[in-house]
């Protein structure tokens, strides 16, 4: 299966290049694959600056969608008056177009990292808090009488039955979240930035450094993937019991 | 039988449950009258939905009788959570958690630090024959092997009332024999008082000194039989078999 893409995608490489050459495209309509790769190379360190930028932005971004979803979940699955009138909020947000509103963030917060964070977190809390709602509600009830007949409190309750059986759901909006964090940023430097790998392409766009642009745009997607696998070997190392092989004793 | 009040394990005084579903009201139990001494073992079998399920969740307290009462040693006991260890037919062992660990969250629960909860629970998992399994996770197990696991999680606690809800019905008839055997072993060590909801007789008159039998719904007491002696007798009989007392393991 894996042979068979790579096969394919660099035979498609090859067409690409072969394109390129024999219809004499110039470079600034569409470069050769060659010609990005020696851009890549030749600009390696201002890429890598400009991709930790976009990375620190995606970090933070993550990290405060992380919370914010759990806390919004939490209290979702919590309480009658905090779903009622919170989570149509929270569906809400997803209709604002971004595009609209990352403008009125540069206005509210300047060229900084905060408006980046923002735009960040209103693409990333929203899977992970849908998912972590899911997950915590669909929690085999029989468990929680378990515990319950323990004598456990509502809080114990959720630590030791909901939180960890809503894990698995949790992963599957943080996975979302990760690969789909890259386009937040980019959008939120495309608006008005100083630094960042969506910055670069508008910068290398103006004056048809187009394999500048593709150079850049290659680098976000690879974060995209790597975060994407981040996630996954994450979520195996935190849930040993969903992968570990069933050995009949 | 003349006991004092005070030396009732449980008593239900009464108790009735009925369910409202939209707007029809389901009499799903009683009146029921039951009194259970300290350390006997009681079996309740009846046909399946005569409420034998109802009945011991609310003596576990999940559920509250819609009228009568409940007293655990000779009082009131409105609230019964935490104070009734209460095993289900599924053995509801948390998937995430080893086998160790799904033995100490009793302990965990009553905010026992978890080194001391570990050692107070080794000791059951040795004499479960699960000691070598501690770090396993219950997907890795055998049925039997959850079923002791999820038995052994109602002992650390020393709560001294068992409810077991059909316990071994999930079990092939093979490995339910030899937990039934096994169930009966450890209760003669145990000072324990067991009540066992089944649809089994057999397995009501194997394991108890007393079977109450329930009507179809509303579930009410049709006879109470103790026979104690007899089982005496039964239990000498078993014992004289040369396979008892090895808990074999279904692999």
């Amino acid at each position: 299966m894996t042979e068979c893409c790579r096969a394919l995608s660099s035979s498609q490489l090859f067409a690409w290049e072969l394109a390129c050459r024999a219809f004499a495209v110039p470079d600034w309509v569409l470069p050769p694959p060659s010609a990005i790769l020696a851009a890549l190379l030749r600009d390696y360190r201002l890429l890598l600056v400009h991709l930790s930028v976009t990375m620190s932005e995606i970090g933070l971004g993550l990290i405060v969608s992380i919370v914010l979803a759990i806390v919004l979940a939490i209290g979702i699955v919590a309480s009658r008056l905090i779903e009622r009138s919170v989570y149509p909020l929270v569906v809400a947000s997803q209709a604002i177009p971004i595009v609209a509103l990352a403008p009125l963030l540069l206005i509210w917060f300047g060229y900084g990292l905060t408006p980046k964070v923002i735009v960040v977190v209103l693409i990333c809390f929203f899977p992970i808090a849908v998912n972590m709602v899911d997950g915590l509600r669909g929690v085999d009830h029989e468990l929680i009488d378990t515990v319950r007949s323990l004598g456990a409190s509502k809080w114990q309750t959720l630590r030791f039955v909901r939180l960890p059986a809503a894990l698995p759901a949790f992963f599957s909006g943080l996975r979302v979240a990760a690969a789909v964090s890259v386009i937040g940023a980019l959008i939120g430097e495309s608006i008005g930035a100083s630094a960042g790998l969506g910055y670069l392409m508008i910068r290398a766009a103006a004056p048809f450094h187009t394999d500048h642009v593709f150079a850049a745009v290659l680098v976000s997607a690879l974060v995209s993937i790597a975060l994407f696998a981040s996630v996954t070997w994450l979520e195996r190392q935190t849930l040993p019991w969903r992968t570990r092989p069933r050995t009949e004793p | 039988m003349s006991r004092v009040d005070t030396d009732w394990r449980l008593e239900l005084r009464g108790v009735t449950k009925v369910f409202q579903r939209d707007q029809l009201q389901v009499h799903a139990l009683g009146p029921l009258d039951l009194r259970v001494a300290d350390g006997e073992f009681v079996s309740i079998i009846g046909p399946s939905g005569c409420g034998k399920s109802t009945l011991l969740d609310m003596i576990a307290g999940l559920e509250q009788p819609t009228s009568g009462e409940i007293w655990l040693d000779g009082a009131p006991a409105p609230y019964r959570l935490g104070k009734v260890a209460y095993m289900h037919q599924r053995d509801l062992l948390l998937p995430w958690r080893t086998v160790l660990e799904n033995a100490i969250v009793p302990l965990e629960v009553k905010r026992i630090p978890r080194r001391q909860a570990i050692e107070r629970a080794m000791p059951w998992l040795r004499r479960f024959g699960l000691a070598e399994f501690a770090s396993r996770y219950p997907a890795q197990l055998s049925g039997g092997m959850r079923q002791r696991a999820a038995f052994l999680r109602t002992l650390p606690t020393q709560c001294p009332l068992v409810l077991l809800d059909e316990p071994f019905g999930a079990l092939d008839a093979l490995t339910r024999s030899s937990m039934q055997e096994w169930l009966l072993m450890l209760w003669e060590d145990l000072d324990r008082t067991v009540i066992l909801v089944t649809h089994d007789v057999e397995e009501a008159v194997l394991l108890s000194d007393r079977v109450v039998v329930l009507s179809q719904c509303p579930g009410t007491i049709v006879t109470d039989q103790a026979f104690v002696s007899l089982k005496a007798r039964l239990l000498a009989a078993l014992r004289r078999q040369p396979t008892l007392g090895v808990v074999t393991d279904d692999a």
